[in-house]
């Protein structure tokens, strides 16, 4: 009985411990990796400092490594897929949540989630082999027959590339971007849709200035949340991308993301310099998640604070 | 009440000379801006109401009561066709504006809720500002010169009664004000398009008792310059308010009358009943 007792009276401190160890476990977790990463590269950072960021060379002949085609090829393929997905996702979540009848508003938002659930090496082998020679007869040709003065738009129309890594990344995040923003669009209150309805408004009218409005700050997170997928993407990358350290104007081109770049050279990196440049390149990635999805943080903490827009 | 020249004819239907009178000579008034004839309406298979005919008086207040589910609120929301946003739901019937026959084909709902305004339970402010919100209906059908916009704005503001309140903090969002005040925004906010029909549905059960008095006396006020009609559960306010009440239960028109007699003198039991608080 009396040990019954203590026991729980120790109950709800024991707890309260163990919950904090997780938390406090997340940090050190995150912590120990960066410190890790760190220490790993130590060698490439002694020997390129700064001008890793800015050099646009990998050469594992010469043992010299810079990490800007990497990086370039991160945010390009990223943007890309931003610029492609987030409009398409919008479209959806709208049609799911305000316009499709109820009879299909259910299949057709399970085959969205089901999409998110397809691995991700399986859309590398459908950009391979389906988007990409589609790609080179159709999309690129037609690309470069109306916007070709663009350099963007140039340049051997190959299939695989940036532009076509974006593509296959924004077809990724698309069922992210779409199921959160129903989920969004889900709640915003019937009666401030219908008040907008009852002054007279379109369908249209209520979407663009009362719900998007509403949601804002929902939609913003369902886009980071799609950003932060789209940055780490490695596998579907990979096959697309077409892995070549070179910079080009040309979306057309080949080029190399930081994760590709790791995926495909790590078992092959033979000399602890080459090792610990890849490793840096590991770093740089975390490094700038972290920056943009914190920049993200801010400027939603900052929308949502009283008088912001 | 007169209509303003300005305005042009919104709605393509004619309208009908031969208006059909109803059965019982009860739900009938004189001046008419609105006359229900036959009114039956269907969620899916499920009839919520029942061959109601009423005449809603021009300029004047009407109230609606009766118990949770008696099919009130479905009632009004016939009016303005706010049913049609959802699948399944459909009304049978007429219902003429002005003589004009609202349900059906002919009647663009756009033109007709531009005529009719609502108020609802909660206070509904847009996610924009105090300004926009009162604008945001006269930008929907005008271009006005931006004087002319602001005029409008404070005008609509003055008549919600909340200009004092906000005069200087025009672009304050819509949200930061409190509940009552947030209400009074979304009353300017549909008398800025100056609308001929008002419909409140329970538009103080969210509110604190000095803020429904403030909507009270709004209502008070726009008497003769609105037609409006109020759903409510509180039988103090009905009373208080409204010119006209109609006893509705179980999806059919009860008892109808001038709200004095309905309250002092009801002709049929279930209504004596509500009133009295047996039952509901």
């Amino acid at each position: 009985m009396a040990e019954q007792r203590s026991l729980r009276a120790w109950g709800d401190p024991l707890f309260r411990g163990l919950t904090r160890t997780f938390a406090v476990g997340i940090l050190l977790l995150l912590g120990t990796m960066f410190f890790m990463l760190w220490q790993e590269s130590a060698a490439s950072i002694d020997k390129f400092g700064w001008h890793f960021l800015t050099s646009a060379s990998w050469n594992p002949v010469l043992e010299d490594y810079g990490a800007l085609v990497a990086i370039t090829g991160t945010l390009v393929s990223t943007a890309i897929a931003l610029v492609v997905a987030v409009p398409i996702s919008l479209g959806i979540a709208l049609f799911l949540a305000e316009i499709a009848p109820k009879a299909l508003r259910t299949p057709l938002g399970v085959a969205i989630e089901l999409l998110a659930a397809i691995p991700s090496i399986v859309y590398g082998m459908w950009g391979l082999f389906v988007l990409a020679p589609l790609m080179s007869d159709y999309v690129q040709p037609l690309l470069s027959s109306t916007l070709g003065f663009l350099p963007f738009f140039s340049g051997p129309e190959m299939g695989i590339g940036m532009l076509t890594a974006g593509l296959v990344l924004a077809l990724m995040i698309v069922p992210f971007i779409a199921s959160v923003t129903r989920d969004v669009f889900l709640m915003v209150p019937t009666t401030l849709k219908e008040s907008a309805y009852g002054l007279g408004c379109t369908t249209w009218e209520v979407v663009k200035d009362i719900m998007i409005p509403y949601g804002r700050k929902g939609i913003f997170g369902a886009v980071f949340l799609g950003l932060g997928r789209a940055l780490g993407e490695t596998m579907a990358i990979t096959f697309v991308i077409g892995n070549a350290h070179r910079l080009s104007w040309s979306l057309f081109a080949p080029g190399n993301s930081i994760a590709s770049t790791l995926a495909n050279e790590f078992t092959e990196a033979d000399s602890e310099l080459y090792t610990s440049a890849l490793i840096e390149l590991g770093l740089l990635l975390f490094v700038i998640t972290f920056v943009i999805i914190g920049l993200a943080q801010w400027w939603m903490r900052r929308m949502a604070a009283p008088g912001g827009h | 009440m007169t209509e303003p020249a300005t305005r042009t004819p919104r709605l393509y239907a004619k309208p009908r000379l031969d208006a059909p009178t109803a059965n019982e000579g009860t739900a009938l008034v004189d001046d008419a801006k609105i006359q229900v004839r036959g009114l039956n309406f269907f969620y899916d298979e499920h009839q919520a109401l029942t061959d109601n005919t009423l005449d809603i008086a021009r300029g004047k207040v009407t109230a609606f009561i009766g118990p949770s589910g008696c099919g009130k609120s479905t009632h009004i929301r016939a009016y303005n066709r706010m049913y049609e946003l959802y699948q399944g739901q459909r009304a049978e019937g007429e219902i003429l504006l002005d003589g004009v026959n609202i349900v059906g084909p002919g009647v663009s709902a756009l033109d007709l809720r531009h005529r009719i305004g609502m108020i609802f339970q909660k206070p509904t402010p847009f996610p924009m500002s105090v300004f926009d919100n009162v604008a945001y209906g006269l930008r929907l059908r005008s271009n006005l010169p931006r004087t002319e916009l602001a005029d409008r704005v404070e005008e609509a503001l003055k008549g919600g009664a909340l200009w004092e309140q906000v005069k200087d903090s025009l672009h304050q969002q819509g949200t930061a004000l409190s509940g009552g005040q947030q209400q009074r925004l979304c009353i300017a906010r549909a008398i800025a398009v100056e609308p001929e029909v008002i419909l409140m549905d329970e538009p103080c059960s969210a509110l604190d008792p000095i803020a429904t008095g403030k909507i009270e006396e709004l209502i008070e006020g726009f008497k003769g310059r609105f037609t409006i009609v109020i759903v409510t559960h509180n039988m103090q306010q009905a009373a208080r308010v409204s010119d006209y009440t109609a006893f509705f239960y179980m999806g059919k028109l009860v008892e109808f009358g001038d709200t004095e007699s309905i309250f002092t003198m009801p002709k049929e039991g279930q209504t004596e009943a509500y009133i009295t608080g047996r039952f509901g």
